[in-house]
């Protein structure tokens, strides 16, 4: 066995790669939650809504709770191995050392474009709600909504630039606000405190129950993860954590806990009060759901309350967007698989701040010139790859260190049932999305392909064998 | 085995690798946004209806969009009359099977030939 205890102070920021200036230890549980629930959270205010419109609102609760199933499996087989893989990058890490480097670079890939393109859609998310209020407070005309996209990213980049503490700090505040908001909605709109304002029965009834019948409910699932998609980005602050062994399982568990509430009582709220077609509408009808719940309140204090918590929200989750994406950049040019340059830590703040600076026009390109469903549909499919490629890991993982050669932070449980649902799901997901958006599937996995290519035959060239494996293992069983 | 030492990557050339990326970035989603084929196909039925009664809209549905401002029913009739077609074709279906257990299958082998490497390199000292 070997002798190491991934809690050990010893390993502070970079120093299995042996630079002189690491990413700062300074992350506790709370902040770990903040960083999962924070990025994911506004899929509760937007986006989640496209489930409604593929399958009805039945189907969308049946989403809601088969994509809980395979994200509670996705967190438990996280807290497992990031807990014992805590370095930087995640699931990008991870594959490199249980996969191998052409995986792990996919996997850098499918993280950058599912947080960059998330970043994209709650910055277009952002200018939507800013044109709504400014429309409520009575301005007359079109507002545009760009400034208020462009300033939002470069806001957040900033404060990322800065420091780590305090771009988790500033999003443990802001989420919590937002996920009060939806517990005071639920408590003010179902008869819990004053009179219940929900109509389920009356406007999910007749041909408004399944309107697609049973393929509907399969088609929900594209849109299902949405109620989740990123939760997976608690293992990105593995190298900034103060304890790996305790921070990052208990962060990302109750993480996983606090969206399924959050996500079932969006669903019950909103589809008591919005009609399915409207509700299901994403585009023209509701963009932001839980505030157009509160419009038909009529009560000026919820309006207002979840305006800010969709903008905080919106906010939160583009913070951990840049967070997550920034690292994994980070920890790809960091191996060589991308320019080294992009590897370097800032010596004052000691954050990937060239990565960080790298992404924010990519992420402004997305947000002001593709429409909110195709840039949510681009995360979602590179998020679903990722989910593919981690029950490949955990088994492989199990089988090349088996139980007791290593030092593990998290231990999951039934192994490996969690691998074989989440892989299960994942297919009826691929499905779920070729009904619709089967073009974007077969372009994304182009891309991925062509990506590939290019990386095995030219990139890895540049790349050092041994030094990619930086974890004080014993050799893999079978190597 | 040999040491594998990598060649020193220089500036215009780490510059050039970061262009083909951001080409492929860019392709991947903004292709088929110019060919037109992207996005969730949903369509209005020819001679759907414009009245509330026409739309299948109850009491309840009728109220909650007047709430929401629509009281003339024309102005929403795209957004409840659109519907997805999915119907599919089997070999469309087969086909993406086919690429996506492709592109799993060229994943793991071609790590796994790197893998070997790696922890040749690192473990045969």
């Amino acid at each position: 066995m070997a002798d190491f205890d991934i809690t050990s102070k010893e390993r502070d920021g970079m120093g299995p790669h042996g630079t002189s200036v690491g990413l700062l230890r300074v992350l506790g549980p709370a902040h770990v939650w903040a960083l999962g629930v924070g990025i994911v959270l506004v899929g509760e205010y937007m986006g989640w809504n496209f489930a409604v419109g593929k399958g009805g609102a039945y189907a969308a609760l049946v989403a809601c709770w088969f994509a809980g199933i395979l994200y509670t499996c996705v967190a438990m087989i996280d807290s497992e191995v990031t807990s014992t893989v805590a370095a930087a990058g995640g699931q990008y890490t991870q594959a490199k050392h249980i996969v191998g480097p052409l995986m792990a670079f996919n996997v850098g890939l499918y993280l950058v474009f599912a947080y960059t393109m998330l970043e994209a859609a709650n910055a277009i998310t952002a200018g939507y709600l800013i044109s709504e209020v400014a429309r409520l407070s009575g301005f007359e005309g079109t507002l545009d909504q760009r400034p208020f996209i462009i300033l939002s990213i470069m806001f957040l980049a900033w404060l990322n630039y800065r420091g780590v503490l305090a771009t988790l700090t500033f999003n443990l505040v802001i989420t919590a606000i937002a996920f009060t908001a939806i517990i005071i909605l639920f408590l003010s709109t179902t008869g819990i405190v004053g009179t219940s304002l929900m109509q389920h029965a009356d406007l999910m009834s007749g041909s408004a129950a399944l309107p697609y019948g049973w393929i509907g409910v399969l088609a929900a699932m594209h849109f299902g993860l949405w109620y989740y998609l990123g939760i997976e980005g608690t293992t990105q602050a593995a190298e900034e954590v103060r304890s790996p062994a305790r921070a990052l399982p208990f962060g990302t568990l109750a993480g996983i806990m606090t969206l399924l509430i959050a996500a079932t009582l969006t669903w019950y709220v909103c589809t008591g009060l919005i009609p399915w077609e409207y509700l299901g509408d994403g585009l023209n009808g509701s963009v932001a759901p839980l505030f157009t719940a509160a419009l038909l309140t009529n009560s000026q204090p919820l309006v207002w309350l979840l305006g800010v918590g969709t903008l905080f929200a919106t906010l939160a989750s583009a913070n951990g967007c840049i967070n997550d994406a920034s690292r994994a950049w980070f920890s790809l040019g960091r191996d060589k698989y991308l320019p080294g340059w992009f590897g370097a830590v800032h010596p004052t703040f000691r954050t990937p701040y060239r990565s960080i600076v790298f992404l924010v026009p990519i992420a402004l390109a997305f947000a002001l010139k593709a429409p909110l469903d195709q840039v949510v549909t681009f995360s979602i499919l590179s998020g679903l790859l990722n989910y593919t490629f981690m029950p490949l890991n955990m088994i492989m993982f199990r089988k090349k260190w088996p139980m007791g050669s290593i030092i593990r932070g998290y231990e999951h449980p039934f192994h490996p049932l969690p691998s074989i649902v989440l892989l299960s799901l994942c297919a009826i997901t691929f499905f779920a999305v070729f009904l619709g958006y089967g073009t974007q599937l077969v372009a994304m996995i182009a891309f991925y392909i062509v990506a590939s290519l290019w990386f095995h035959f030219w990139r890895y060239r540049f790349v050092n064998r041994a030094s990619q494996f930086t974890m004080p293992w014993p050799r893999p069983k079978g190597y | 085995m040999a040491h594998y030492v990598a060649p020193k990557q220089g500036k215009l050339s780490q510059l050039f690798d970061v262009i083909v990326l951001m080409a492929l970035t860019f392709g991947a989603l903004y292709i088929p946004m110019f060919l037109g084929l992207a996005g969730g196909v949903k369509t209005v039925p020819e001679g759907a209806g414009q009245t509330w009664e026409a739309m299948g809209q109850n009491a309840a549905q009728i109220a909650q969009y007047n709430a929401l401002g629509f009281t003339d029913p024309a102005a929403v009739s795209d957004i409840i009359n659109a519907r997805y077609d999915y119907s599919f074709s089997v070999t469309a279906l087969v086909v993406m099977i086919v690429i996506i257990v492709a592109y799993y299958v060229l994943m793991l082998k071609f790590s796994e030939t790197e893998y070997r490497e790696v922890i040749a390199e690192k473990f045969d000292k």
